[in-house]
């Protein structure tokens, strides 16, 4: 995608070496400036907790006895602990289920919008992009209160035409329930995202499709998603990253339905509780390392498949 | 570069010259000079000079009580500060003793959380302050709580002795004209108020680990046990324990028992719809409860627990807290003066008790026709106070817990919880239990009885 403007700027960068003044050099030592309090405040805020934390995950700390160097004993611990391994299998469900269930919706939506076949599209998308602006927090504890099993709206309309009680906080089925509160949510992010990106494609391609003759939904297929697949693959890595971060939810489920969300029900949460709950700090910051090293695993291999295939189909074609 | 080594020794001495002040700070017991208790005069001075102490707790509208010390002690200024309650107030009470600042002078703390602050040696022992002849002035069982040897940690605040709030209404129906005596009995009315109303006649809470233990505590099983230093007892799965567990079992799986999560839009509609048909709970309930259901006022009564055997007058005990003086206060005598005073001055005892609804762990206050005469409406005219303050006379007065009992509730979530939402086998819930407490406490470095 962007190797033509990067080709183009290393072309020109000698003859701007050239150049350089003592004019150039204040800029430079501007710009240097104007980034200083961003660093500043990234290295404090971000880089040094994040050396403390690696630093703590190495030690061992005892209600009795106190702190210890530990060496490697607390990623040993997690990587045969049941409770983190069974927390990233539902992160795992995340991934499998419920980002391709929102992307695909979300995709559709965007695809639908972009027609310019419905009506009312501006109240529409608003809709849609509504749920993004609740707070997590109220979302969940009104998602809490519609899956209630006595008088929640659903379990009361599921009753008066005669279906039962549909259970949406049990143990078994709260992951479900917790699937589609988290696609509720951001269905209506990633459409915008998308949205954008088919309203930057050029009308030509569409009129080179249509001479073609092509429908509109071989535009769309053929069109339209080849052109905006950098913004998809923006919205996986988002999802992925977000799967692994999932805390409000499991966190506010909690409160309203204790004995189906374990303490490990999600790896971000089980950190939380080991630290806060536990007082195993030190094992807390293993686990949020381990955790940190998989998510750049993950988008990483996403990105580079995704990069691969770029490159074959470019050699295809 | 001399100028920097210079820094560097300057900022070692510093770091060292701050971790004595530290350790000096954190030595736990210690009074004011080292020895003896605080004189009348250090009192004085100390009440006189110009101080302010900053105070955490979650009990609303205290500001009214902490109003009368200010007046009494006007050169004493009080910050109140709510930082959350229960679990959120105990993590930032734990960082702001681990960063060695930012921690309050005094803080309220639940009695089953002052153990993992004994452990910390983050507490001020209050006996050199005057709280050691405070004993008498306090029910006795409440008093072990803060107190369980020489040490004082804590001033009682309140307490939560249990009782048995019922919809007399629904029991009648049931052709129940007296609230059940023993737990036989009990069971017996369960089963008669749901044939015939279709009520449960109350809820387990799933995960409610408080009302467990409060049950386990009047049966006379002592679960937990800590010496203040390295040994703990656990013992939550022993026969007594068991015999409560396979009786609440028996109902929960012939359904005459829910197991709802207590505390949530569901459970307070489940209370106002008359879903339940009773609440066992503390003496803090009656009130609580008179929010939560306003519509069912005048059907209410409170009676005490069922008991295990006919003829007996046990209970135990769910909630109440106490207000502690931290050890590393500047202002020690100051802030113990403040602790004391909150809960133990009669005006400020009493409007604790009558205002902020607290149900008083004091004897003045149990005995005061002021407080105990008060007769509720909500309860069909029955004087609640009264009952409860019987009741607080006759909890257990030797129950522990352990230094850790953020870990015992929510590993009891994890392991009783589940069970007991899916109306499984309780008793054998708790081995699951006992297991995941004891490897807790021994990698935490407790020796385990």
């Amino acid at each position: 995608m962007t190797h033509t403007p990067t080709a183009a700027r290393t072309a020109a960068r000698p003859a701007e070496r050239r150049r350089t003044s003592t004019s150039k050099r204040k800029q430079r030592t501007a710009a240097y400036l104007f980034i200083l309090p961003f660093f500043l405040v990234f290295l404090t805020m971000l880089v040094v907790p994040l050396f403390y934390s690696g630093w703590l995950s190495f030690f061992e700390s005892k209600l009795i006895g106190g702190e210890q160097f530990a060496g490697l004993a607390n990623y040993v611990r997690a990587l045969g602990d049941s409770a983190f391994w069974g927390s990233l299998l539902r992160v795992l469900a995340f991934l499998l289920i419920q980002v391709p269930i929102m992307l695909i919706l979300a995709l559709c939506f965007a695809l639908a919008l972009d027609s310019g076949r419905a009506r009312g599209s501006r109240t529409v998308r608003l809709l849609i992009f509504m749920p993004y602006a609740v707070p997590a927090v109220v979302a969940t504890l009104m998602w809490g209160y519609l899956y209630g099993p006595d008088f929640g709206p659903i379990a009361q309309i599921a009753r008066a035409v005669g279906l039962g009680t549909p259970e949406f906080l049990t143990p078994g089925n709260i992951l479900g329930s917790m699937m589609n509160i988290v696609t509720w949510e951001f269905i209506g992010y990633n459409m915008i995202i998308m949205y954008a990106a088919l309203r930057s494609i050029p009308a030509e391609l569409y009129e080179a499709a249509e001479i073609d003759g092509a429908g509109q939904f071989r535009v769309a297929w053929s069109v339209k998603i080849p052109a905006i697949r950098p913004a998809i693959m923006l919205t996986v890595i988002f999802s992925i990253i977000g799967s692994f971060q999932l805390f409000n939810e499991p966190s506010l489920l909690n409160t309203i339905a204790p004995d189906a969300i374990t303490n490990s029900f999600m790896p971000n949460y089980y950190a939380y509780n080991l630290a806060f709950i536990n007082q195993e700090l030190n094992y807390a910051a293993a686990i949020a390392f381990l955790l940190g090293l998989l998510i750049a695993i993950v988008s990483y291999i996403v990105q580079l498949s995704e990069q691969r295939r770029e490159r074959r189909e470019r050699r295809l074609s | 570069m001399k100028q920097k080594r210079k820094t560097a020794a300057a900022l070692l001495a510093g770091t060292a010259l701050a971790a004595t002040v530290l350790t000096g700070c954190t030595s736990g017991g210690g009074s004011a000079d080292g020895g003896g208790p605080v004189t009348q005069e250090q009192i004085d001075e100390a009440m006189s000079t110009p101080t302010t102490l900053t105070f955490w707790t979650w009990v609303p509208d205290i500001d009214q009580e902490v109003a009368l010390f200010e007046q009494k002690y006007p050169e004493i200024d009080v910050k109140v500060e709510n930082v959350g309650q229960g679990l959120p107030h105990y993590q930032k009470l734990r960082s702001a003793i681990e960063a060695g600042e930012g921690a309050p002078d005094v803080a309220q703390i639940e009695y089953q959380y002052i153990p993992s602050f004994v452990l910390s040696e983050s507490l001020l022992d209050l006996a050199d302050y005057g709280a050691a002849d405070l004993e008498d002035d306090y029910v006795g069982w409440a008093w072990n709580q803060v107190s369980p040897g020489d040490e004082v940690w804590a001033i009682p605040q309140d307490i939560g002795p249990m009782g048995n709030l019922y919809r007399e209404d629904l029991l009648t129906q049931a052709g129940i004209a007296e609230p059940p005596a023993t737990w036989d009995d009990y069971a017996a009315a369960a089963k008669a108020v749901k044939d015939s109303t279709g009520s449960y006649i109350s809820n387990l809470g799933a995960t409610q680990a408080g009302q467990m233990i409060g049950f386990f505590w009047q049966a006379g099983v002592k679960p937990f046990g800590y010496d203040g230093a390295e040994t703990v007892k656990i013992d939550v799965n022993s026969d007594g324990a068991k015999e409560v567990a396979d009786y609440w079992t028996g109902l929960i799986q012939d359904d005459l028992i829910s197991t709802d999560v207590d505390f949530n839009d569901q459970w307070y509609q489940g209370l106002a719809s008359g879903k339940y048909a009773g609440w066992l709970t503390a003496a803090w309930g009656p009130v609580f409860l008179q929010g939560t259901a306003e519509g069912t006022s005048g059907q209410w009564r409170a009676a005490p627990l069922p008991q295990w055997s006919a003829g007996d007058e046990v209970s135990g005990n769910w909630g109440g807290s106490s207000d502690a003086v931290l050890a590393s206060s500047e202002n020690p005598i100051a802030a113990a003066e403040l602790a004391k005073f909150i809960n133990h001055d009669e005006e400020s005892a009493m409007q604790l008790a009558t205002q902020q609804f607290l149900f008083p762990p004091q004897q003045s206050v149990l005995s005061d026709p002021a407080f105990i005469d008060q007769e509720s409406e909500f309860y069909g005219g029955q004087q609640v106070n009264k009952l409860f303050a019987e009741i607080s006379e006759t909890v257990d007065t030797d129950f522990e817990w352990l230094p850790f009992m953020d870990y015992v509730y929510s590993s009891y979530e994890e392991t009783m919880g589940t069970v007991i939402a899916d109306k499984g086998d309780i008793a054998a819930a708790l081995d699951t239990w006992q297991d995941q407490l004891v490897s807790y406490a021994e990698d935490q470095g407790f020796t385990v009885e």
